[in-house]
């Protein structure tokens, strides 16, 4: 028996904020793969649970007019992994999601869980960092639209308020049409893992596929919340895509990342591994968008 | 003919379907639940307790502590009970303790009407300690001045022993000769748990006097006796049921929480009382495979002859003595038997109290430890010398014939060198050896090899014996009660095809009793070592030849035909002489049973008293492809031979082999039970102690040379441990040869692997 004191099944998005401001309490719960193991654990014990699952209006995955992806933060790992809307356009973020867990996982953990968890371990972070995915967060006074590079306030901390619902994940097509981008997780097993250090590059070349025309590198658990590599990224624009250059997004980044050192992995562990899967995410990456690597 | 032939799993279609009953399916009727409240430091001393607060929680019945329990310690470990007091298992334990020896001790438990009540409670508690400087490693503890964990064990160290082989000590023998070339390495094992897939649980409950707990347990005879030493309650007042269960693995060779939950249930007036181990407490607080440092030296002549090698063996055994000394001692046992000296074997080792997790047994008992040793040594002497390691283990390695000079456990049959010659064959040793020398680049390959031998049961250290009755149905079939224990290894497959052998009974008539009830079930002291193919198979071969014999002596009298001239064979009692059927067993069941004549209800029972051992043996050849610069090994093949004899039922040897060969990949890549410097476990529970999942496993090559042991009941010997034993060394010489660096500590993690690799100078900017 878990140790929860209430739980309220929402009838709309509208019922779950009314619910979630009538009780201090109270926190949301979409397909439980966080809540309840931590409930398990004893953090959360006595809860109140405001539950979103099933709601028609997070369960969507549609494409706007403009060509914005919209995902609603219902949707499944496994429903986003599946999705012929999305897997031409942001397959980096597909395949990222289909290394969250187990199978059974990922039929009940909800993107929108993943995000509103906080971790920086979350396997879909860094390729929505890449993608500069756009959350939109709905509360009593409305809806609001928050950039992802906003959303993290620390370690397992949003900005999402007490009486708010995050609604939709949104891609605007300026960041995934031309580019090629792939998601490297490391964990110490192929399954039930969580992530060591992840690695997502979305790149776009020139027309002539020779050069860096838009790069951007972001990971996760490289520092408290996920983070991109500004510096290695501008500094990769108009490049020439060669080894020298792999070689030096590969030192690059080491700068602009502060991964922990704890009984887990070592900093100086988590270092080589993050030089390293950062080229190989670039190199596939390149490929993915038409181009390839020069000697 | 039942023996060698691959029949399905007796309880095949109930555990896939999920009819089989486990403990947790067994629940009665309004049972209170227990929890046990576990000490958050790692040595001290409890002081007081305030319970106030947790006592006032809705639900719960009862909090009982380490002032209320017996004062009676009690030993744990899975032995058969020595009736000579010198050589009785330690007693160091308490229900719950006031002395608190490793972090998560026993200290209090709380009854309660469920879990939440139980669990709000236990948040509650307060308990003042008296604390001292935990001791992690064996070092830290055999230091001088160090504080006893065992106040009656000085140094901590709770036994020595040691040995020496050939006439001349290992310092001699190198003095001996000048042109020996010499290994001193310190090869370290990790602490691994066992994580079978239930974990511990029980229920208590009193009906009378009579105490029943029906207990997730490999030894149901051995708990009885225990909860009996631990409660005061007379033996044959306890009724112990061991319903089917999830995997024990050694650690369910050790008498849990059993006698605390039997005495629980006298604290609430004898109703129900369950007892779940959630997985964190398994890991922290039932039994874990001790961590042993192996200091060792070996000298080699340049012909690749072993002249001389030594070792000392420091075992890490935690707060309590549990197994003890047995694990240490039959690892450096194993030393002894799988290689020959020229010249001199020393071996000493000690078992140190510390303060983490108790170490107990687990699958293969001291010989994976030791197996890495000894394989990683030969390994480096053979690369020492230059030598193909697979020659130089063909040279020096245990030969036919050999006898054990102290314990006098012989290699009744031998097929190590065949096991070799095979596996070689299959891995493609020479070719791969050649293709992957003088590598380059971030990405190599390599293939290793480790052997091993293994004692099937226990005897001469430890008393063997087993029982097993049979009993005639109605309809001319027949139940089988053994003592014996199902825990997921196929036993109760094999004894049914042993009885359907010797009977003449056909298998789909054979029943077997997969549930041991102490009150009904002969005694066996249960499913550990690797021995009860071996020795309670003798138990089914002896009462079926019983069980037989007074069928037929029915029959003659039925019949009125001289027995002499009579079998069963296929369910029909037959003429041998003339070869003729008779009747079937059905119709002279039925008449024994109804006959206004003579009846009779046929059964027969035997005990034996296994007085004979054998060594099995075998190897493992991996193909290893490391990526330099993420440090992950990937297996890309390996090869287990085995050298078990006849096997009973060939696609049950493989599964067994499989299962073995998967904990052996967690060994040696990615198990470990790692403590901090107050000895509190760091991960455990199932994401943070890595565990393989099926994503991280090859195929896995099960192959056999089946030498027919004289000894086994048919030719059969030890397969249970031995397949958990070799893939770890192995694995770590198919490394050595794809990188050129030998990593001499398990498992061979990234993190390790970056580390050594950076230090090789195989990792660019």
């Amino acid at each position: 028996m878990y140790d929860m004191e209430q739980y309220y099944q929402a009838t709309s998005v509208a019922d779950a904020i009314a619910a979630l401001g009538a009780d201090p309490a109270a926190m949301p719960i979409a397909g439980g793969t966080d809540v309840l193991i931590q409930t398990r654990e004893g953090r959360h014990a006595g809860c109140h649970l405001v539950s979103l699952h099933g709601l028609s209006e997070l369960s969507a995955i549609r494409e706007e007019e403009d060509g914005t992806l919209v995902i609603g933060s219902g949707c499944t790992f496994s429903e986003i992994t599946n999705s012929p809307l999305l897997r031409p356009h942001i397959n980096m973020l597909c395949q990222a999601v289909d290394q969250v867990g187990s199978p059974q996982i990922r039929n009940m953990g909800t993107i929108g869980g993943n995000v509103c968890n906080g971790v920086t371990s979350a396997d879909s972070a860094p390729s929505l960092m890449a993608l500069n995915a756009v959350l939109e967060v709905q509360g009593p006074n409305g809806k609001r639209l928050i950039p992802i590079g906003e959303w993290y306030a620390g370690p397992g901390k949003t900005v999402r308020q007490h009486d708010e619902v995050l609604t939709a994940v949104r891609i605007a097509r300026e960041n995934y049409e031309g580019f090629g981008g792939h998601y490297i997780k490391y964990g110490k097993r192929e399954a039930m893992e969580i992530s060591t250090l992840g690695c997502a590059v979305q790149v776009k070349l020139s027309a002539d596929k020779r050069t860096v025309e838009d790069l951007r590198i972001a990971f996760g658990v490289a520092a408290p919340t996920p983070v991109r590599c500004p510096k290695t990224e501008a500094m990769a624009v108009g490049r020439t895509v060669d080894e020298a250059l792999v070689k030096e997004l590969g030192q690059s980044v080491l700068t602009e990342i502060n991964p922990r050192d704890s009984w887990r992995a070592s900093k100086a562990f988590r270092l080589q591994i993050a030089k390293e899967i950062c080229r190989r995410a670039f190199r596939q990456a390149v490929a993915f968008a038409g181009g390839e690597i020069h000697a | 003919m039942a023996i060698g032939q691959s029949m399905l799993r007796v309880d095949a279609h109930d555990k896939v379907t999920g009819t089989a009953k486990y403990t947790s399916d067994l629940e009665p009727r309004d049972y209170l639940v227990a929890k046990v409240v576990h000490s958050t430091i790692a040595f001290g001393e409890v002081k007081a307790f305030h319970l106030e607060e947790a006592l006032a929680v809705p639900g719960v019945v009862k909090i009982l502590t380490c002032f209320d329990v017996p004062d009676v310690p009690f030993p744990t470990p899975g032995h058969p009970w020595s009736v000579e007091k010198a050589h009785q298992d330690v007693a160091d334990r308490k229900l719950l303790n006031r002395r608190v020896r490793f972090y998560g001790d026993d200290i209090a438990a709380i009854i309660a009407e469920d879990n939440v009540a139980a669990d709000r409670a236990a948040r509650l508690i307060r308990v003042e300690y008296e604390e001292f400087e935990p001791y992690v490693t064996v070092d830290q503890a055999m230091a001088p001045g160090a504080r006893l964990v065992h106040d009656e064990k000085p140094n901590n160290i709770l036994v020595h022993s040691g040995f020496q082989v050939g006439e001349m000590t290992y310092d001699e023998a190198v003095a001996g000769e000048d042109d020996l070339v010499t290994v001193q390495r310190t090869y370290r094992t990790q602490t691994v748990q066992h994580c079978h897939i239930e974990p511990p649980t029980s229920f208590a409950y009193q009906e009378g006097d009579k105490i029943t707990v029906i207990s997730s347990t490999q030894i149901p005879h051995i708990v009885r006796r225990v909860i009996g030493q631990a409660t005061g309650i007379p033996w044959g007042n306890i009724r112990v049921i061991k319903p089917y269960i999830g995997g024990g693995f050694g650690n369910k060779q050790d008498v849990l929480y059993e006698p605390l939950n039997a005495w629980l249930c006298t604290q609430v007036g004898g109703r129900a009382v369950k007892l779940d181990i959630t997985r964190e407490e398994t890991f922290a607080s039932t039994r874990v495979r001790h961590a042993i440092d192996f200091h060792v030296a070996g000298a080699v002549r340049r012909d690749g002859t072993i002249v001389a090698r030594k070792c000392l063996a420091n075992s890490n055994q935690g707060g309590y003595a549990s197994h003890g000394h047995s694990i240490v001692a039959n690892a450096i046992n194993g030393f002894k038997q799988l290689y020959r000296d020229e010249k001199a074997l020393e071996c000493e080792a000690n078992t140190v109290y510390t303060n983490i997790a108790v170490g107990g047994a687990m699958r293969g008992y001291g010989i994976p430890q030791s197996c890495f040793a000894t394989e990683c040594l030969a390994e480096d002497m053979a690369h020492a010398i230059g030598m193909d390691p697979l020659e130089f283990r063909l040279k020096n390695c245990m030969q036919a014939g050999y006898e054990d000079p102290h314990t006098h456990v012989q290699f009744r049959s031998y097929g190590l060198q065949d096991a070799i010659q095979k596996g070689r064959e299959l891995i493609h040793w020479d070719e791969l050896r050649a293709k992957y020398q003088n590598q380059t680049g971030p990405i190599r390959r390599g293939v290793g090899m480790a052997i091993f031998c293994y004692k099937t049961g226990v005897h001469p250290i430890s008393l063997e014996t087993a029982s097993c009755r049979m009993v005639l149905h109605q309809d001319g079939s027949v139940q089988v009660q053994m003592g014996a224990t199902e825990i997921g290894q196929g036993a109760d497959t094999v004894f049914t095809q042993m009885a359907s052998e010797v009977t003449g009974i056909s298998v789909k008539k054979v029943h077997i009793s997969s549930f041991q009830d102490t009150d009904t079930t002969p005694f066996d002291t249960g499913a550990y070592a690797s021995r009860q193919t071996y020795v309670s198979g003798m138990a089914v071969k002896k009462t079926g030849a019983l069980f037989k014999q007074k069928i037929l002596e029915y029959a003659g009298y039925a019949l009125r035909y001289p027995v002499e001239n009579l079998d069963i064979r296929d369910d029909q009692i037959v003429d041998t002489v003339t070869g003729e059927t008779l009747r079937s067993v059905a119709d002279i069941a039925v008449e024994a049973f109804y006959s206004l004549d003579r009846s009779q209800h046929i059964t027969a029972e035997a005990t034996s008293h296994c007085k004979v051992n054998t060594f099995a043996s075998g190897c493992c050849f991996a193909e290893v492809e490391v990526d330099i610069p993420l440090g992950k090994v990937k297996v890309l093949n390996i090869v287990n031979v085995h050298d078990s004899g006849t096997l009973i039922n060939p696609q049950l040897a493989a599964a067994q082999v499989h299962g073995g060969m998967s904990m052996g990949l967690g060994y040696a890549l990615s198990e470990q039970l790692l403590f901090d410097a107050k000895a509190r476990p760091l991960n455990g529970n199932l994401l943070d102690y890595k565990l393989p999942t099926a994503m991280d496993t090859p195929d896995l090559q099960a192959a056999f040379v089946e030498v027919p042991d004289p000894t086994g009941p048919y030719g059969n010997k030890a397969l249970g441990e031995p397949p958990a034993i070799p893939g770890a060394p192995a694995i770590r010489n198919a490394v050595l040869h794809a990188t050129g660096v030998a990593i001499d500590s398990l498992p061979l993690d990234p993190q390790k692997l970056i580390t050594a690799f950076t230090e090789a100078g195989l990792i660019d900017d």
